[in-house]
């Protein structure tokens, strides 16, 4: 292996059940997944109790809790709807996301089981499988998310860079200057007592 | 009442005294034909004591700097466990970030993590996964270095139109700091990376985790693993006692708290770089794993919050620029809005994926100003305008705004955010 200078001799090696109890990352191809399986009826249980005061019943999200549930065919919208069935490339994601990191407030407090449940709620929540689907380690990469090819790595350098790497323009650069856009028109900056933006600046010579 | 207190009401009676004794001072300015009470009167700080030194073994700023601090936008987002604040850079100078109003963003609150509690976990395609304590890591050969941390949603409310008035809400997420702490090669090195790792994954302690994938290039290149910060320890809201450093790349990926690295053949595909940090683009397809952050400047002073009170003649023009491809070489100020520049100074030193310092200083005459300011990096790229940008990635991409900023200044000093033509 690639040996870039000598080892220091820090640390100690991590024992099995450390390893176990930290790495918790599901790869999009499956690795990482756990043993268990769960379906949608014990997830929308699952769902009621734990998830649903935010997200909603249906995983329609309540107030301004994130929609987890909808918005296909939105992302040219102008106000696209980007949910784990309109955007989500990959239904690892998900799996491993609310197995580690939900619910808010109370993360790691689901179980295999029952994030296998969750994930298959949300896959009929989002019209991708039937009401008596069953989500295991065995069919989990089966299931492709609508949107798996919807993402591309950064082509900044190529669409973007050339233009912009070119000298700029320093007198007569265009015509009349007109203002198009304020953002006093839409007043939803905090403000101090005064109605000036919060934190401006004091006048010096009118406080003590 | 306090001391303090005392003097300032005993300042604020003696500036009354001047105004009607001469009528002479204009906004509290003083003309030159009356003699100034601040001057001719012994004031009490010419004459009683100050405070001790053992009053303040870890001082705030003045009070009257009361304004230079975070502050939050409510309505941004659901909850403020998962939210965002923002650095007062408008009334900030220099290019060191005061990590008491540097700003914050966590997706699970800001935890408490304890030295002697922290442990950090290197696992994966690794020779042999490790665990080391934070006192381990301090036994790694040390660097430090200084780089900004520019949230990737910096300026994103502002891609649809002028939303937020001053620079604190449009350009402040962000900060610039001197972090000391060790290089994440050569922890990955104690555990010798096998031939078939291709991506790092870091993630935090918190119930987030903020799991990234770091492609082994920029990981083995100048990623740092970090626990000074602007010569202390990393505040806790800043990942104490370990974050790491991503010189150049989107704030996100400095994760806090750090515990786990592990090295794979391919990237996670995580949340935050699944559902978050990728840029929908006008096609309805989205750009994933941006994680440079492009050139970029504001002008700090004057801007909504810094409005110019003193009138006519001479006026500093002051801001920050920052490019995470290396240095920045040049600033252009236009008071026109874009139709004509002028290069301005570049004050202090320039270093690599920091922030940079840039004044330029006019003769003002009184006259509506439409202020904007324009970077250049080191390998030729120029900040765009906003609807260059716009053209190529519509309204809808959310990260990634490094479009020019301008400010109107109006006749009576006042400044406010706008879009020009």
């Amino acid at each position: 292996s690639p040996v870039w200078a000598d080892k220091l001799g820090l640390g100690r090696p991590a024992v099995p059940e450390e390893i176990e109890a930290w790495d918790v990352v599901v790869l999009p191809d499956g690795r990482g997944l756990p043993e268990g399986s769960g379906d949608v009826s014990t997830g929308e249980e699952v769902f009621a109790e734990k998830c649903a005061m935010c997200h909603g019943d249906f995983a329609e999200g309540i107030d301004n809790w994130p929609v987890l549930a909808g918005g296909q065919g939105t992302l040219t919208d102008r106000r696209p709807v980007k949910t784990i069935g309109s955007y989500w490339p990959y239904l690892s994601t998900v799996w491993d996301y609310i197995h580690r990191s939900m619910p808010f407030g109370a993360a790691q407090t689901v179980t295999p089981d029952e994030t296998y449940a969750i994930t298959a709620f949300l896959l009929y929540s989002n019209g991708l499988v039937d009401e008596d689907f069953v989500l295991s380690k065995e069919n989990f990469t089966e299931i492709h998310l609508p949107n798996e090819n919807g993402f591309y790595p950064d082509d900044r350098a190529e669409v973007e860079y050339p233009k912009f790497r070119v000298e700029p323009c320093m007198t007569d650069c265009k015509g009349e200057v007109k203002i198009t856009k304020r953002a006093a028109d839409l007043k939803v900056t905090p403000t101090d007592p005064d109605g000036r933006p919060a934190g401006t600046i004091p006048d010096w010579f009118e406080v003590a | 009442m306090s001391e303090t207190e005392k003097k300032g009401t005993s300042r604020r009676a003696i500036l009354g005294a001047g105004l009607a004794a001469g009528g002479a001072i204009a906004a509290g300015r003083v003309s030159a034909a009356v003699p100034d009470p601040l001057i001719t009167q012994v004031q009490p700080w010419a004459s009683e004591f100050g405070d001790p030194v053992d009053a303040t073994p870890y001082g705030m700023p003045i009070r009257f700097e009361s304004h230079v601090v975070r502050r939050n936008v409510p309505w941004l987002t659901e909850s403020p466990i998962s939210s965002i604040n923002f650095t007062p850079i408008h009334a900030l100078e220099g290019t060191i970030t005061p990590q008491g109003c540097a700003f914050e963003r966590h997706h699970s609150g800001a935890i408490e993590l304890s030295k002697s509690d922290y442990r950090l976990m290197v696992n994966g395609l690794v020779d042999t996964p490790l665990v080391f304590t934070y006192e381990d890591l301090t036994r790694f050969p040390r660097h430090v270095q200084t780089f900004f941390c520019e949230c990737a949603a910096n300026g994103g409310m502002e891609w649809g139109g002028a939303q937020l008035q001053g620079a604190q809400f449009t350009h402040g997420m962000i900060h610039n700091m001197e972090y000391t702490g060790v290089l994440l090669r050569d922890i990955l090195n104690e555990a010798g990376i096998k031939p078939e790792g291709k991506w790092v994954y870091v993630e935090g302690a918190d119930a987030s985790s903020n799991g990234r994938s770091i492609p082994l290039e920029k990981a083995m290149d100048d990623v740092m693993v970090a626990f000074f910060a602007n010569g202390e320890a990393l505040r806790k809201e800043h990942g104490y006692p370990v974050r790491l450093v991503v010189p150049g790349w989107e704030g996100n990926m400095w994760v806090k708290w750090l515990r786990r690295i592990a090295v794979y053949d391919r990237a996670v595909e995580s949340r935050e770089e699944t559902s978050k940090y990728t840029d929908l683009m006008p096609d309805g397809r989205a750009r994933k794993w941006t994680w440079v952050m492009d050139a970029k400047s504001v002008i700090t002073s004057p801007s909504p919050q810094a409005p110019i009170r003193h009138g006519k003649g001479p006026l500093v023009i002051t801001g920050l620029a920052w490019s995470g491809h290396g240095k920045i070489a040049r600033v252009d100020v236009s008071l026109d809005g874009g139709r004509t520049w002028t290069e301005a100074q570049l004050s202090g030193d320039i270093k690599p994926k920091a922030l940079t310092r840039f004044h330029l200083n006019i003769d003002w005459d009184g006259r509506e100003m439409l202020l904007q300011s324009r970077a250049m990096d080191e390998t030729g790229y120029v900040q765009p305008t906003k609807d260059q940008l716009r053209e190529i990635r519509g309204l809808n991409s959310v990260y990634h705004n490094n479009g020019i900023q301008t400010w109107w200044v109006r006749e009576d000093g006042e400044v406010e955010n706008v879009e020009v033509s």
